[in-house]
């Protein structure tokens, strides 16, 4: 027998031990020295934190009380861990490219970075774990004092019952998680001296449980193949249980679940984890671990059985048997081993509980309540977390407690190990959802994950309270108000089966059923559909770890601000010197500040986890941050514009001809107007002379009664003439405005021009005559019909032979009118030897409104305007005739009119044939 | 020795201009053209040109930019009579010096005002 005092002091020796190892390795690590540290066989040695003294000691007592079920529980991580190609490889890269710190912010992250979620996980995974965490305290005290069983006066510990041994190593677990748990916040940085320490419990219990087998089957039993004729013998035949029915089963899925679910595992196996390809050895080294822990598992529940007094403990037979054969020093090292498994566990769960409750819960909390993070102060963030994840280390070592010390001596450790072991396998069809179903969404994962939480509590959790409560008892036979398909052992009429079978089984049917009909039923968030490309896609998408950015004019001081309040100063300064980033300067690039942004993210949420480091930078760029649903509304707007872009350049192509006919058209009229100026011009300057001439006169006759008779008759002929000439030039405006606009009636008659040319020239004779002028009209042609308005034709001819006489300012004024028939055509020419017109006007001569700035004479009379040619030419043409300016007989100008002669079948207005 | 010299082309203003002048006791001569305005300017030296500015020939501003650079004939104040009013001419007219502007059509007492003004102005100094 042990002194109590000496198993106490060896444990805490122990613990010291594995201080100084932690600390040791915490230093080689800081020393970038953790080259053995990240090796793949300290990642799988660590992973053996899943054998717990629950499987140290209690496989042994599932061994002897059901058979063969203990192998399930190896069998389970076995089967994920050699598959680790399927499931587990996928996982670590999922979270390795997200940064993810827990299994509440894996589903978190994947479903939207939903807070409710993670919440949910977190407040399942405290309840799930504390009994557990109270089962490995209870097997501390248990194994203390079954060790030391024997109380010597002397000793001073000996005084201690099982309540104040399971304090006093809750505190002793609570110091060591705190000192080496939460020096620092990244959880990437990963906890090496803890793993180291992990590491080497695993070694610890391995090689204790070893030698405890060896020492029982070859050392006591003389063999296998003895102990086991010796149980056979003493009446235990193992073969007669049904080792493979569905409470088997049922172990295997919850065990299989575990190894992923379970708080301690995620952390060890996905966030410690340096290296994906360190899965590779674990794929097989693992297994082998488990295989090597479970070897003697039976031959020592055999020969425990068979040789150990009935009634005695079999969850301490691998203590008990040492004792019995007289070895304390290998009962002290089995001890060892067991407290090994014991605080292992105790350590990393504490510590990816608190991670997610300091995460999820309080850091979420503090960020809503503080508006200003200046308040927080230097690195406010870290002190924040730190702090809020000691306390919650030992409030969860103090829950654990409290669960031991309430719930007293009951029950044995297996059944405890498996309700939270279902109680976590309600994560798993949302985790498995989150990594191979795209369609599955947050509202499906929170009511899965709740109703089956909800289910296990009821048919699970509830009835372990059997035996201390006499209303869960009553609850249990009669079903809630009489209710019997609700009782929760035999829900729904399913009547016989096994609780745990019965409580797995509908847990999960619910929780799928939940999962699967929610989120067929309801759709995602933009956010969701993103993360769960990310994840489902992993492998497929080239940049896994891109995420949706935050675009953002946040300066970089701002951002830096936010980043040393979590990372502290130093990191942050390494991280944004690392992305050359400035501070003190605008981010200008977008792209760069948002792929900044978006890797900030991703360091901060590995300390803060994602949905955390969201709303953190969120706030911080508030204002000016795009949503994500703004971005893919945005995207949405631009994909819809590329799928039009080709009817806009139709469009556009549509506006640019528009534009050139708007620009030809505005030019046009442009001219116009500036001929409509110079026409008004020209008007009023036309207008003015005859207004002068008559107002002047007028002025006179009326202030002078005495003038002569001569002059008085001079100036009233004046007025006369002047206000004809008004009338004339009133009459050009307004026939060259009808003939604009096509008004008045006009038809087009066979006519004898030469008579109309009689009619004109018999009137400009008179004025030829007044002029002195000299007019010939030299007639070759004989009754040549046309097709015109004779009027108007008069009109031409009139003007023409008018301007010739009036602009004449030769000496020997003389002007020859000359009509004849030609190739079909009645021409007449009218010549005149005056100045002539100079070549610049030839080629718009005949223009609108175009004015010739010819050389009065001083005694023309000017018809004015040039209205007069371009009217003329005008009429010819409605006669579908020509006018046009020649080279003539005399000096100056000469004007030549063509029009076709009428053959009298040709019908009106059809442009006549020359040769008909 | 004549007063005024008018150079206007229509002879349905000419006239009744003419007969104010002399009716206003000067010595009035006149021509239709931008050429005989500056031939008779050189020789009959008048004391105020009254020029219209659409002349034939030779325009009236022509005449008063050929007058301008002419020593002996750059003193003769000249009286601008056009039509067209428009700003233009106007301003060109001013930049070469003219002493005045009549438009027409314009009242006879206000001409005879202007025209008595700049024969006033130029024997005073």
């Amino acid at each position: 027998m042990l002194s109590p005092d000496f198993v106490i002091l060896t444990a805490v020796a122990y613990v010291c031990l594995l201080f100084v190892l932690a600390y040791v390795s915490d230093a080689r690590a800081s020393r970038g020295k953790a080259g053995f540290l990240r090796s793949p066989m300290v990642y799988t040695l660590s992973i053996s934190v899943y054998c717990t003294s629950w499987t140290f000691y209690g496989a042994v007592g599932t061994a002897a009380r059901d058979g063969l079920e203990f192998v399930a529980i190896y069998m389970g991580p076995t089967l994920v861990f050699v598959g680790w190609w399927f499931i587990l490889r996928k996982l670590v890269w999922v979270c390795h490219s997200q940064g993810i710190t827990s299994i509440a912010d894996l589903l978190s992250s994947r479903f939207g970075k939903s807070s409710a979620l993670a919440v949910l996980v977190t407040l399942i995974a405290m309840v799930t774990i504390t009994p557990y965490i109270a089962l490995q305290l209870k097997a501390i005290a248990t194994s203390i004092q079954t060790v030391s069983s024997a109380r010597g006066q002397g000793d001073h510990l000996a005084g201690l019952d099982d309540v104040s041994l399971a304090l006093g190593a809750a505190i002793g677990m609570a110091l060591f998680t705190i000192l080496f748990g939460t020096r620092n916040v990244d959880a990437r940085e990963q906890h090496l001296g803890v793993v180291a320490a992990i590491a080497f419990e695993a070694v610890v219990k391995l090689l204790a449980l070893i030698a405890v087998g060896l020492f029982v089957v070859f050392g006591l039993g003389g063999g296998l193949a003895d102990v086991y004729e010796r149980a056979v013998e003493a009446g235990f035949d193992i073969h007669e249980r049904q080792p493979f029915g569905s409470r088997w089963v049922a172990v295997l899925v919850l065990s299989a679940s575990a190894i992923i679910c379970l708080p301690r595992q995620f952390q060890i196996t996905v966030v410690e984890n340096s290296n994906a390809n360190h899965l590779r050895t674990a794929g097989w080294a693992f297994p082998a671990y488990l295989l090597l822990m479970s070897i003697f598992t039976l031959p020592i529940a055999l020969y425990g059985l068979a040789s150990m007094p009935a009634g005695s403990n079999p969850d301490m037979f691998v203590l008990t048997l040492p004792m019995a054969a007289g070895q304390d020093g290998l009962a002290l090292f089995a001890f060892i081993g067991g407290f090994s498994s014991a605080t292992s566990m105790i350590i990393i769960a504490s510590i990816a509980l608190s991670i997610m409750v300091s995460n999820h819960i309080v850091l979420p909390l503090a960020l809503s309540r503080t508006n200003h993070l200046a308040d927080t102060g230097d690195q406010g963030i870290a002190r924040l977390l730190l702090r809020s994840r000691r306390i919650s280390i030992a409030v969860i070592l103090f829950l654990g407690f409290l669960y031991f010390w309430m719930t007293g001596d009951s029950g044995a450790l297996a059944p405890i190990g498996l309700i939270s072991f279902a109680g976590v396998a309600q994560f798993l069809p949302a985790l498995i959802a989150a990594l191979y179903w795209r369609q599955a969404n947050m509202k499906g994962a929170l009511s899965g994950t709740l109703i089956g939480a909800m289910v296990w509590l009821w048919t699970l959790f509830l009835p372990s309270f059997e035996t201390t409560s006499a209303t869960v008892s009553r609850l249990i036979a009669e079903g809630p108000w009489g209710i019997s398909f609700l009782r929760p052992e035999a829900m729904f009429g399913m009547e016989g089966l096994d609780p745990l079978v019965h409580s797995v089984f509908w847990s999960l049917f619910f929780n799928t059923v939940a999962l699967v009909f929610v989120s067929l039923v309801s759709r995602q968030s933009t956010l969701e559909s993103i993360q769960a490309k990310l994840f489902v896609d992993i492998f497929r998408s080239a940049q896994g770890a891109r995420r949706r950015a935050i675009r953002s004019s946040a300066t970089a001081d701002e951002i830096f601000f936010v980043a040393e309040r979590v990372m502290g100063w130093h990191r942050a300064k390494e991280f944004f010197d690392a992305a050359d980033i400035r501070r003190g300067e605008q981010v200008l690039d977008v792209a760069v500040s948002s792929d900044f942004i978006a890797r900030l993210e991703r360091e901060l949420a590995s300390s803060i986890g994602a949905a955390s480091a969201h709303i953190l930078l969120s706030k911080v760029v508030a204002g000016d941050a795009i949503s994500l649903e703004e971005m893919m509304r945005i995207a949405d707007e631009t994909q819809q514009v590329i799928e039009y872009s080709h009817e806009l350049e139709e469009t556009s192509k549509e506006l640019r001809l528009t534009a050139q006919q708007l620009r030809e058209a505005n030019t046009q009229l442009h001219e116009l107007h500036q001929q409509k100026d110079d026409f008004l011009g020209q008007v009023s300057h036309e207008v003015r002379t005859p207004m002068t001439s008559i107002r002047s006169i007028s002025q006179i006759l009326l202030q002078r009664q005495d003038l002569d008779e001569d002059r008085r008759r001079r100036f009233v002929g004046t007025i006369h003439q002047e206000s004809v000439r008004l009338t004339r030039l009133l009459d050009g405006i307004l026939d060259m405005s009808a003939l604009e606009h096509g008004e008045g009636s006009w038809e087009n008659r066979p006519i004898n021009a030469e008579e109309v040319l009689d009619r004109a020239f018999n009137v400009c004779e008179a004025l030829a005559q007044q002029r002195l002028i000299s007019v010939k009209h030299i007639s070759l042609a004989e009754h040549p019909k046309v097709l015109g308005d004779s009027d108007r034709l008069c009109q031409v001819f009139i003007n023409i032979i008018a301007n010739a006489i009036s602009h004449n300012d030769a000496s020997d004024p003389v002007v020859q009118v000359n009509s004849r028939v030609e190739g079909g055509s009645y021409v007449v020419d009218i010549a005149d030897n005056g100045p002539g017109i100079s070549k610049e006007y030839h080629d718009n001569i005949f223009d609108k409104f175009m004015r010739v700035e010819h050389h009065k004479s001083g005694a023309a009379m000017s018809a004015g305007l040039g209205l007069g040619l371009n009217i003329s030419h005008a009429i010819i043409q409605k006669m579908n005739g020509n006018l046009e300016l020649v080279e003539g007989p005399l000096s100056g100008a000469c004007f030549r009119i063509t029009l076709p002669l009428f053959d009298g079948t040709m019908a009106p207005q059809i442009q006549a044939d020359p040769e008909g | 020795m004549i007063d005024i010299l008018i150079a206007e082309d229509e002879p349905a203003i000419l006239d009744p201009l003419s007969f104010i002048l002399e009716l206003a006791g000067w010595q009035v001569a006149s021509v239709t053209d931008g050429e005989a305005a500056l031939i008779e300017v050189q020789r009959q030296k008048p004391r105020l040109l009254l020029l219209d500015i659409m002349l034939p020939k030779l325009s009236g501003l022509d005449v008063l930019r050929i007058l301008r650079g002419e020593p002996r004939l750059a003193d003769i104040p000249v009286l601008i009579v056009t039509a067209r009013g428009q700003s233009r001419d106007r301003g060109l007219a001013l930049d070469l010096k003219a002493d005045g502007f009549i438009t027409k059509p314009f009242d006879n007492d206000e001409l005879i005002e202007e025209v008595r003004r700049l024969l006033a102005l130029n024997s005073v100094s």
